[in-house]
């Protein structure tokens, strides 16, 4: 029985740091089956055509995080990501990048450093007082373990981290994996060091308020570690600990609340006023070019919702923080 | 064939400060044959921001907005991405977990009401291309917009995760989507490709991180220009208010004169169906919609 199989065009980014000016695309015409996975094809390269085409691999079972690179900008794990999968997706022409074009050490393999860095930063361990003569065992209830959400599944491959555009416009953000490493201590019931690490990951620029909410680290994640869904409990987790710092992201998020109540509908200026205080002046430019074209609505005609005595009454009922 | 009817979810930022968002889904959905039943029980859907303040909260009232959809025997549709994205996510937890349900319940309960489940969510432009079909859209435009190159933008929120989107955005890849192309497309444009396309434009950081937020902006705006494009088009008002009302911030960061008029979808197929300006609202553009 033969295998259907499909012929495609590989480019692949070749570079070395410390003899090449410049990268530069080889380019291979292969036949691969619907078994294959991107690592199968370059290791076929590398034992048939260029033996010294380099690239991490370790495990080949999705469990080092070693492999990752990017297909057609798609971060991948390369022993994971199958080729009919990809071709179906991209067409027959397939480019296989380094996840990050800017810290290559040699082809596909990058230096890692910035997003160790970041990660350490968290410090992603258990931090108890740990009893060495325990005269009971230190039960979690099954319900305690599920609140960390996946989040210590994840392989440090650095998918998330070279696909966040907050990290790509600004170095100093933590980045996806840190926070989820954070959330998965601070989530922990074991751990001793929660406030900690959230005051930490608050810091401007670099903490959780910098996510742009993009999604792009759900999407790329290998293991479905969605470190998104973690930043959120970490901003939630502010104003149930109560250490919420009163910021123009965290006044932002009240403000929503604040305007619900009050409209049922966000009232736009209200809420930028609010968030941003006296710095609102830097805003008028912008608000002044709205209302010329009629995008602002005069506050007496600020819209509200139909049966807003229900919302209220919700907003009474269901609120569970406060601020 | 059975009149489309849904009901809408419109958010505030058509109320408020894109009401040209609304008057064009209108106009378009009247010249398709739509009636949509607009929401105005509904609050706002949280915009990702009171879910950072308060999870909990921010379901119960995004439930009760699903009601109001359910109550009538309608699907609802959004006409934001933020929405969609906020709506289908209350959606997808209280359907998938019936503790979590029942705790939304028992508050909706006290208001008189309870969330099933049983509305459809989706954006009004997926809702277009599933339900009229990109043919039968073909056939009713009237004004072909064949002289224009088009830039589309698809925004995050109706694109990434996939595991939230994939049965209602016709199964788009958040790495090749496809939709807004074929829109284009379907309405007589040539759709132009450009690295940004699916990519984020920085709204949601704009209050704290100007600065990342612009540059996102601007790389957007200047892949779409330099793709020679003669306009943008998004199915996100907030999208569209980034990428329209900052282009001199997004300017600046990029050191750069970024101009670009930036359309709604519905303007744009509104405009190939045959709508006037007026109906459109072109007028309430920060960057001048001068080509019509
Ligand atoms: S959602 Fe936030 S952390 Fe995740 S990729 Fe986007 S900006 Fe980065
Ligand atoms: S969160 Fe996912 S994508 Fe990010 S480093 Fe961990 S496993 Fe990789
Ligand atoms: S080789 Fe270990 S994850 Fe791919």
């Amino acid at each position: 029985m033969s295998l259907e199989t499909k012929k495609v065009n590989f480019k692949v980014f070749r570079f070395n740091a410390e003899r090449d000016f410049l990268p530069y695309y080889e380019q291979y015409t292969l036949d691969v089956t619907h078994e294959e996975v991107v690592l199968d094809v370059l290791n076929r390269i590398k034992w048939e055509f260029s033996g010294s085409l380099s690239y991490r691999r370790s495990c080949r079972h999705g469990i080092c995080g070693s492999c990752s690179i990017k297909v057609n900008n798609k971060a991948v794990l390369a022993c994971k990501e199958r080729l009919f999968d990809l071709v179906e997706l991209f067409g027959d022409e397939l480019v296989i990048k380094p996840l990050s074009e800017a810290r290559v050490v040699k082809d596909l393999i990058i230096d890692k450093k910035d997003f160790w860095a970041k990660y350490d930063a968290v410090k992603p361990y258990l931090i108890d007082d740990i009893d060495e003569a325990p005269e009971v065992e230190n039960l979690v209830s099954p319900h305690e373990v599920e609140q960390i959400l996946d989040s210590e599944i994840c392989i440090q491959c650095g998918n998330c981290f070279y696909s966040c555009p907050a990290i790509e416009n600004n170095e100093e953000f933590f980045g996806p994996a840190a926070f989820a490493k954070a959330y998965r201590f601070a989530a922990d019931v074991r751990d001793n060091a929660k406030i900690e690490r959230l005051e930490i990951v608050n810091a401007p620029e670099q903490g959780v308020w910098d996510c742009m909410k993009c999604f792009e680290c759900a999407q790329a994640c290998p293991k479905d570690v969605n470190p998104i869904e973690k930043i959120t409990k970490l901003h939630n987790m502010y104003f149930q600990e109560g250490i919420a710092k009163s910021n123009v992201a965290t006044r932002h998020a009240y403000a929503f609340k604040r305007s619900v109540e009050k409209n049922g509908l966000l009232d736009e200026a209200d809420m930028v006023l609010y968030a941003e205080r006296l710095d609102v002046i830097k805003q008028m430019p912008n608000a002044l070019s709205m209302l010329k074209v009629g995008k602002l609505p005069m506050p007496w005609n600020q819209p509200k919702s139909e049966k807003l005595d229900e919302i209220k009454k919700l907003i009474k009922s269901s609120s569970t923080v406060k601020f | 064939m059975k009149k489309l009817k849904y009901a809408l979810f419109t958010g505030c930022t058509a109320k408020e400060s894109t009401p040209e968002q609304f008057m064009s889904t209108m106009a378009i959905a009247d010249k398709l044959g739509i009636e949509l039943v607009v929401l105005n029980e509904a609050s706002c859907c949280g915009a990702s921001h009171l879910q950072d303040y308060d999870d909990f909260l921010s379901l119960v009232l995004n439930a009760r907005n699903i009601c109001y959809a359910e109550s009538r025997g309608l699907d609802m549709v959004t006409i934001c991405n933020t929405c969609q994205l906020n709506e289908a996510m209350t959606k997808h937890r209280l359907d998938s977990d019936p503790a979590l349900k029942e705790r939304v319940n028992v508050k909706l309960r006290e208001v008189g009401l309870e969330y099933k489940g049983t509305s459809k969510i989706q954006h009004f432009m997926y809702a277009i291309i599933e339900d009229i079909g990109l043919d039968v859209l073909k056939s009713k435009v009237t004004k072909p917009l064949t002289q224009f190159n088009i830039a589309p933008f698809y925004g995050c929120h109706n694109i990434r995760p996939t595991e939230l989107h994939h049965d209602v955005n016709g199964g788009e890849s958040p790495y090749n989507p496809t939709s807004l192309d074929e829109l284009i497309e379907a309405c007589g444009g040539v759709s132009v490709d450009y690295a940004e396309k699916n990519k984020c434009c920085g709204f949601h950081i704009d209050l704290q991180s100007p600065k990342t937020s612009n540059i996102m902006a601007g790389k957007a705006l200047a892949g779409a220009i330099d793709g020679n494009s003669d306009w943008m088009v998004t199915p996100c008002p907030l999208c569209h208010l980034k990428l329209d009302i900052q282009q001199p911030n997004a300017s600046k960061a990029m050191g750069r004169e970024l101009k670009l008029p930036v359309l709604h979808v519905q303007q744009m197929i509104g405009l190939a169906l045959g709508c006037t300006p007026q109906e459109l609202g072109l007028k309430h553009h920060v960057a001048k919609v001068n080509f019509v």
